[in-house]
């Protein structure tokens, strides 16, 4: 018999459950009107505060009803999920966290780098954990590394899963322990994007050096999305497999930074809820459509209304496909085919169940050839992604010719550089030590024959050998340019003030002067004014020696974005450019290099699906000709959000190329100027080894607004400036636009060494 | 340590100041009225009114510019002028709205409301003995003042002719530098301790002793009594 404990806690646990339930649906819908659920709740209220008043049976009852409609609800919510609604579910707190895999999908772990709020950083956690798995009645456990965000329950200190820039150099040093220690690892992405500040070692920078150290990092990861915001999920994101849970989403940017760029939201005005669902769909955010681009893998299957903390059920198959994905990208790795085919297979399909144990033990050890062969897998899949989402206005004998040329001149680069000079540079060392040891004694007995013969016969003097470059040209540098190029802003018959004018006393500009004889530079002060990028062009490199390539390569819409066609066509009308990106053979002062350009006037400099192949082919080139890399970035916006995580995962794609290009010996150098921000500059541009920023010029991750609207604090006007990019360690230079030729003739040089690339 | 002075100023023109007046006279008039000219020639454009209310650059770096007040254009550069203080626009020349003007015009005039810490610091400027920095430089508390300042109320650390009462600091050269005027009370101190100084810029305030008491009621009586 029921006593009145037993009933009264049974009944207020049966009314909290549904009080949670009915929550969970509000916070999906994003409000309480909908089917009246506000009204549900209210009655579960009303039953709390009448419990004693009303008989057991007619409780039970009401809950019973109650029950009925909730679960009828969740079933209508779940039939059609709208883009907005599991944006609402990733972001509910009764959501899994990282903290909820490690003690239900692991057996046992330890954090390293901190605990709980006595930590680096408390949004990044990192754990040495054991995860097992049972054959044949055995139980066999391994060992693995487990890093991801911790969003917490609440806790402010967890910054809701967005890693500082100091959290994420926490997640590189363990990344290098696993390597060391040679056990794979496991990335949770549980963020909506990297807090936005610079200090050291700065949001962008560190996001960079993590691609660039996992783009070779020598063990199997695996990663699973469940909040992918941006760069921040990239931090921690390259990986062998890319998981997605089925109510997860993985975007460019949330869909209420892309409603406010979007319908020009003022900052502090309250962006329409319409909007952000409307841009939710349009960013093709949800796990399908990731699966559909092939920026994920593979999706585990969530319950119908998303996965929360006591979902056991997923929590067990979260293991088993943990487990799977390592071991797929262990036996990829492996020599014996009908094994793999075998392991390989997957034993469940969606919806079905887990399976109790394992077929197959299969050991995580790789040798150092499969370790190779895992680069090499890894490399090739990153460069796959956003293959087929990009334009190629080329016909088929075109692109024949283009192979055949191509195959041709890797045979021709590859035969020079790769066969004949090492066996010249071989030959040469023998030479010069067999000379060095031997000349010593020729010269004794040959000394006194020597003279006499130059004193009958003077010879006369040698020129010096040719160097490989020229120098810089000694010839006016004013009347070179005047003749090539004058700058269309220099046209106009009128003055300017100096933005500096108050704190240096500068005074007003002539702009046919300015932009003429002063390349754009005050002459008081030094600041530099905006440039169009065709001035780069004519009076950055030598003399037509600028041969763009792949401009055939065109920016398209592949999330069809609404209205963002209309955008492109314009674009692609003012600027007479399919990208944002100018690939292009350049010589500067004589040296021969290969050059990447993002400008400005193209979708603001914005990287996308195009701009990111092109700048892989360019990686290639240069790789192919054994040529220095320039990216000289004159203006960049972050990544393109019309083009959504494929733009997103441009970011890891660019860092392998360049990783590719510079462990293969190449030299790649960045140049920034005017304004360069987010996804390019925490990637591909960010880990070079090499940054140079141009006077004038804004380097950083997110823009003032955002930091202001993420942090809540405001930032210095000069924030960003190459200046502060400097003293931070962020760039190792600033140049003079009036000596860009100079500085950039030097760094080859001294950067490169004498044979400026390859070492 | 290299060691230097400052010259002594004549005592009378202190002794004469009355507070009594200068508090009237900030009561019957307290503003200060900046006046705003014209930095070249050109066409004046005004985008202020008489009587308009107007701010100064805000922002925690003082990053976010004034209310606009004009636009003056020349040779096709048209340069916004924003207010550099907070008040009101007083005495504005819209009879030279459109108009070519010189340079140096007088346009109008901002009308800044002082406020309490203001007045007491213009007040204080008047009255007290000023100790203004010899040149550019860093400047520290002597050690004896700077232990005594600690531990005293304000006011209350009496300084002498002939006193050790700052450090210079230049090109890693120390310089003490010592008192020289009339004895009283160490009021007030005008830099922070470290920070560079500008030739000319006020150091130490001094206040002599027949005049401190009068000096704190009036200066009490501004922080209690005052509006605004």
């Amino acid at each position: 018999m029921r006593t009145d404990q037993v009933y009264m806690a049974d009944s207020v646990k049966l009314l909290n459950q549904l009080a949670d339930r009915i929550s969970y649906l509000i916070d999906i819908k994003g409000n309480s009107e909908w089917a009246n659920v506000g009204g549900l709740l209210g009655r579960i209220q009303g039953l709390h505060h009448s419990l004693f008043e009303i008989k057991e049976a007619d409780l039970f009852e009401e809950i019973d009803r109650i029950e009925d409609r909730v679960s009828f609800l969740e079933d209508r919510v779940a039939e059609k999920l709208s883009p907005a609604e599991i944006v609402n579910i990733v972001r509910n707190p009764q959501r899994f966290t990282l903290m909820d895999i490690l003690e239900n999908v692991y057996d046992s772990y330890t954090e390293l780098g901190g605990e709980g709020d006595c930590n680096i950083d408390p949004a990044i956690v990192v754990a040495r954990a054991t995860i097992s798995r049972r054959v044949k009645n055995k139980l066999y456990s391994h060992q693995v590394m487990v890093i991801g965000h911790e969003k917490g329950r609440g806790e402010e200190y967890r910054n809701g899963g967005c890693a500082r820039p100091w959290g994420n150099d926490k997640a590189l040093r363990y990344m290098r322990v696993a390597e060391t220690e040679g056990i794979p690892i496991h990335f949770y992405i549980f963020t909506p994007g990297a807090y936005p500040i610079e200090d050291y070692p700065g949001a962008a920078q560190q996001i960079a050096r993590n691609l660039y150290v996992m783009a070779k990092l020598r063990v199997p990861m695996v990663s699973f999305i469940s909040e992918g915001g941006s760069g921040g999920a990239e931090a921690i994101g390259v990986s062998g497999l890319r998981l997605m849970g089925s109510r997860a989403y993985y975007s460019v940017i949330s869909p209420e930074g892309a409603a406010a760029i979007e319908g020009k939201i003022r900052e502090g005005e309250r962006v329409p809820r319409e909007l952000v669902e409307h841009c939710a769909a349009q960013l093709k955010i949800t796990a399908e459509d990731s699966l559909k681009l092939g920026t994920v893998d593979r999706i585990i299957e969530e319950p119908p209304l998303g996965a929360r903390r006591d979902d056991y059920a997923f929590f067990r198959r979260l293991r088993y496909e943990m487990l799977r994905a390592t071991d797929e990208i262990v036996l990829k790795t492996k020599n014996f085919r009908a094994f793999r085919a075998y392991a390989l297979k997957r034993r469940i399909e969606e919806g079905k169940e887990v399976p109790e144990d394992f077929e197959l033990l299969i050991g995580w050890d790789l040798t150092d050839l499969e370790i190779e062969r895992l680069l090499e897998f890894r490399f090739k899949k990153y460069m796959e992604l956003g293959k087929g989402y990009f334009l190629e206005n080329r016909t088929f004998l075109t692109k024949g010719i283009r192979k055949t040329k191509n195959f041709a001149s890797k045979t021709y680069y590859d035969l020079r550089y790769g066969l004949l000079r090492p066996h010249r540079r071989n030959v040469q060392k023998v030479i010069e030590e067999v000379s060095s040891e031997g000349s010593v004694f020729l010269r004794k007995v040959t000394e006194p024959v020597r003279a006499a013969y130059d004193f009958v016969f003077p010879q006369p003097e040698r020129p010096s050998k040719v160097v490989r470059s020229e120098g810089p040209e000694r010839r006016s540098i004013f009347a070179e340019e005047w003749e090539s190029y004058v700058s269309p802003l220099a046209n106009e018959d009128c003055t300017v003030t100096c933005p500096n004018a108050s704190k240096y006393g500068c005074l007003d500009l002539w702009v046919p002067d300015l932009y003429g004889e002063f390349c754009g530079v005050c002459p008081n002060c030094g600041h530099h004014f905006p440039l169009e990028y065709q001035w780069y062009l004519e009076n950055l490199f030598d003399k037509n020696s600028v041969h763009e390539f792949n401009d055939h390569i065109a920016s398209c819409n592949p999330l069809c974005f609404q209205g963002y066609n209309a955008r492109l066509k314009k674009d692609i009308k003012r600027t007479d450019r399919n990208s944002s990106m100018i690939t292009f053979d350049a010589r500067v002062c004589g040296i021969r290099l290969v050059v990447a350009m993002l400008f400005s006037n193209f979708r603001g400099g914005t990287v996308g699906v195009a701009e990111g192949e092109k700048f892989v082919r360019a990686c290639d080139v240069a790789g192919t000709t054994r040529r220095p890399l320039l990216a000289y970035i004159h203006s960049t916006g972050g990544i393109r959000i019309h083009e959504g995580t494929l733009g997103v995962v441009q970011m890891p794609k660019c860092t392998l190329a360049v990783r590719e290009y510079n462990d293969n010996g190449g030299l790649y150098i960045v140049v920034y100027d005017n304004n360069s921000y987010a996804g390019p500059v925490a990637s591909f541009l960010g880990c070079s080894l090499y940054q140079f920023g141009m006077r004038s010029s804004r380097i950083g991750f997110a823009g003032p607004r955002v930091i202001r609207e993420t942090t809540g604090r405001d930032v210095p006007p000069d924030y960003h400036s190459a200046k502060n990019a400097l003293r931070r360690g962020h760039i190792q230079g600033i140049w003079d636009r009036r000596e860009f030729k100079k500085n950039l003739h030097d760094a080859l040089m001294t950067l490169g060494g004498p044979n400026l690339y390859y070492r | 340590m290299a060691q230097t002075s400052i010259t002594d100023e004549p005592l009378e023109k202190l002794m004469d100041i009355n507070l009594n007046d200068l508090l009237r006279r900030y009561r019957s008039h307290p503003f200060k009225d900046y006046p705003i000219e014209t930095p070249h020639t050109g066409m004046v454009s005004f985008k202020v009114k008489e009587g308009q209310v107007v701010k100064g650059p805000g922002g925690e770096w003082l990053h976010r510019p004034g209310t606009l007040l004009y636009i003056i254009e020349r040779e096709g550069n048209t340069k916004r002028v924003t207010a550099l203080w907070n008040g009101k626009v007083s005495g504005i020349r819209l009879d030279l709205e459109g108009r070519f003007v010189e340079a140096g015009e007088l346009l109008l005039f901002i009308r800044h409301q002082l406020d309490k810490e203001e007045i007491i610091d213009r007040i204080l400027t008047q009255v007290l003995y000023i100790l203004p920095a010899p040149q550019r430089a860093r400047y520290f508390l002597a050690p004896e003042i700077s232990i005594k300042m600690e531990k005293r109320p304000e006011g209350s650390v009496s300084v002498e002719s002939g006193d050790e009462v700052l450090i210079m600091s230049l090109m890693k050269r120390d310089t003490v530098i010592s008192y020289k005027g009339v004895p009283g009370a160490l009021y007030k101190v005008y830099f922070k301790s470290g920070a560079a100084v500008e030739q000319g810029s006020p150091l130490l305030g001094i206040c002599p002793p027949d005049k401190l008491q009068y000096v704190q009621k009036v200066i009490q009586r501004i922080r209690t009594e005052w509006e605004k």
